[in-house]
């Protein structure tokens, strides 16, 4: 059985940049634990010695030419930014 | 002067045959193949088919709210452009002049594309997916942009910021989802066929709920580029359609490598149309015993185990197989795809594009503010499981366990593809739901899904088509799964019971005319 506590699962929701309202812990909580004791089946299964699988064409390495291609719309780039200034995007001050 | 007898009377033959063609031709009721046909003949221009579908949107979307953006102007201009090209013979295809509808996850140029979130409300995307660019060049015409679960995250698209989308068959019911405005909407006939993306059955569960076609290509068949990512080992775009013709002609369409998506497979181009022979003579099929056991609906078995029965007097062999794997299928699906999602949700944090909350201090707090606004409940559980199955400390136990049973599933669809050509389950357990029974339970929504994710965890093909309804007149799929690359097969089987079946022809939605 899962068991999650709240720390935990508001250090996870810091990990992931999102805010958990306390009204809403306990709703997150209970649908994560119970995700969690549903996946545990996973551990049924016989893996040993099985390799991972982590993509369908994983064996394939795909090159292609070393070309620079120029994205010439830059102004469509820039159009869904909510704040910018000089073709660039803006953000508020990080080093003090 | 008096014009020539034989002037006079094709004018009238002329004049006769709109009267007639008005009056017995139901427009939006044909299928792109009869569109396309008559197209060609000039029994009818790309304008007559558009103003059809825009009628019928400007008079039923209310009903099903399928659409989250509408292009109903720009369809008739483009299509007006379309049938001058047309008339001049510069025309380069037969499918120039049909009407589409995209799912709202495919970046349309200029268009919004929102994925049904509140983070992408305005989002308007700078470049054409790979899919739509296909469709452009063949001069289809995009009537808009579909509903979804948010960011392709649920089975019903109740989970949509926006609204809820109706089944057609039942306007109380779910169309199923993630893909279930492009479903709901072919179903209602407010587009001729529709894009959508399936990641865990996205495409295939809405189809089987609205009764419509829905095909899940083999993963790298069709280019992921300018698709929303929601779980990148798992997506694939595929069509949903009206029958099983119309999903080979737009798979012709899409299928193709594409060197923006470095997963996209490199082979020659193939016309899936000639697979469809309506012959299945000796074709061996194989039933997993564990997809028609505990939690599947008896009226959906039923009406399987007819189809069943239809393919043996077709000449089929079928054979009951054991899937050992089907148990562990969801687990692993929900632990991958979560884990995926988290990683490419990461993107979302109010710079560059998307919402970006109004109060902040610093930009650690615009970044935290600006998701947790933006995204939905939903999404914000599956980041959350997503993040607690990679973090350490549960990595081993969950993400790393789930890879390893990943490849257990892909052997032993291996395995079962050495002896049979295609296998045979249901689409769903149940039939479409009432709206608001599970949006509070993701574990009983997720259940939904069981029967279409080893498809996506194995990377190969599957098509849903309607295979009978329920006692309350609501559809049921049937899904077919191919080997890799297989998607013939499974087209030609899903055609010969179409043909044989006859399902278009006996149910209807309710929602009529």
């Amino acid at each position: 059985m899962a068991n999650v506590s709240k720390e935990e699962l508001l250090h996870i929701a810091r990990l992931a940049d999102l805010n958990i309202n306390y009204e809403e812990i306990d709703n997150y909580l209970a649908n994560l634990q119970d995700i969690l004791n549903f996946a545990e089946v996973v551990n049924n299964a016989n893996t040993e010695g099985l390799e991972e699988t982590i993509g369908e064409n994983d064996k394939v390495n795909v090159f292609r030419k070393d070309e620079i291609k120029v994205f010439e719309d830059n102004k469509a780039l820039l159009q869904n930014a909510k704040e910018q200034e000089r073709n660039m995007f803006k953000i508020p001050k990080v080093i003090q | 002067m008096l014009k020539s007898k034989r002037e006079i009377c094709l004018k009238y033959q002329k004049l006769y045959n709109k009267m007639m063609g008005g009056i017995l031709v139901d427009i939006t009721n044909l299928t792109v193949h009869e569109l396309m046909e008559k197209l060609g003949n000039n029994e009818l221009t790309s304008e007559e088919i558009t103003k059809a579908y825009v009628d019928r949107i400007n008079d039923k979307e209310k009903d099903v709210n399928a659409f989250v953006t509408t292009l109903c102007d720009e369809a008739l201009e483009k299509a007006k452009k379309i049938d001058e090209k047309r008339k001049s013979g510069d025309i380069k295809s037969n499918l120039a002049g049909i009407p589409i509808g995209i799912k709202d996850n495919l970046c349309t140029k200029g268009v919004k594309t929102t994925c049904s979130s509140r983070m992408l409300e305005d989002f308007i995307a700078p470049y054409d997916a790979t899919v739509v660019e296909n469709l452009n060049n063949e001069d289809l015409i995009d009537l808009g942009k579909l509903n979804m679960d948010e960011f392709a995250m649920g089975a019903s698209t109740e989970y949509s910021y926006f609204k809820k989308t109706s089944n057609p068959w039942n306007l109380k019911r779910v169309p199923g989802g993630s893909s279930g405005g492009s479903a709901a909407a072919v179903a209602a006939e407010l587009v001729p066929w529709a894009l959508g993306s399936d990641t865990g059955g996205s495409i295939r569960q809405p189809a089987s709920f609205c009764g419509v076609v829905g095909l899940k290509p083999t993963y790298g068949l069709v280019s992921r580029y300018g698709l929303v990512a929601f779980a990148s080992s798992l997506d694939q775009i595929g069509p949903i359609t009206k029958d099983v013709t119309d999903a080979a002609i737009l798979l012709n369409l899409i299928a193709g490598h594409d060197e923006r998506d470095t997963t996209s497979y490199d082979m020659p181009k193939k016309d899936y149309t000639k697979a469809l022979k309506g012959d299945v003579k000796g074709l061996k099929i194989g039933i997993p015993k564990e997809y028609f056991g505990e939690g599947i609906n008896e009226e959906v078995k039923e009406k399987l185990e007819e189809a069943i029965e239809t393919y043996k007097k077709l000449g089929a062999e079928v054979e009951e197989i054991s899937l050992d794997i089907a148990k562990y299928a969801l687990a692993t699906y929900y632990i991958i795809a979560c884990a995926e999602a988290s990683s490419n949700l990461g993107r979302f944090d109010g710079i560059r594009y998307g919402h970006r909350a109004e109060n902040f201090s610093n930009l650690k707090e615009l970044y935290r503010n600006s998701r947790s606004e933006g995204f939905g409940a939903e999404v914000k559980r599956r980041i959350i499981l997503g993040t607690y199955v990679l973090s350490s400390g549960y990595y081993d136990a969950y993400y790393k366990k789930a890879q390893q049973v990943r490849t257990l599933v892909k052997r032993e669809f291996d395995k079962a593809f050495e002896k049979y050509d295609v296998l045979l389950t249901p689409t769903s357990p149940t039939v479409a739901f009432e709206m608001g029974t599970r949006s509070n339970n993701p574990l009983e929504m997720y259940l939904a899904d069981i029967c279409t994710v080893s498809v996506n965890i194995a990377g190969l093909p599957g098509i849903s088509i309607p295979c009978g309804v329920n006692s309350e007149n609501m559809p049921i799929g049937m899904q077919l799964i191919g080997n890799k690359f297989e998607e013939e097969k499974i087209l030609n089987a899903a055609y010969a019971f179409e043909k044989e079946y006859r399902f278009r022809d006996k149910f209807r939605p309710s929602f009529g005319k």
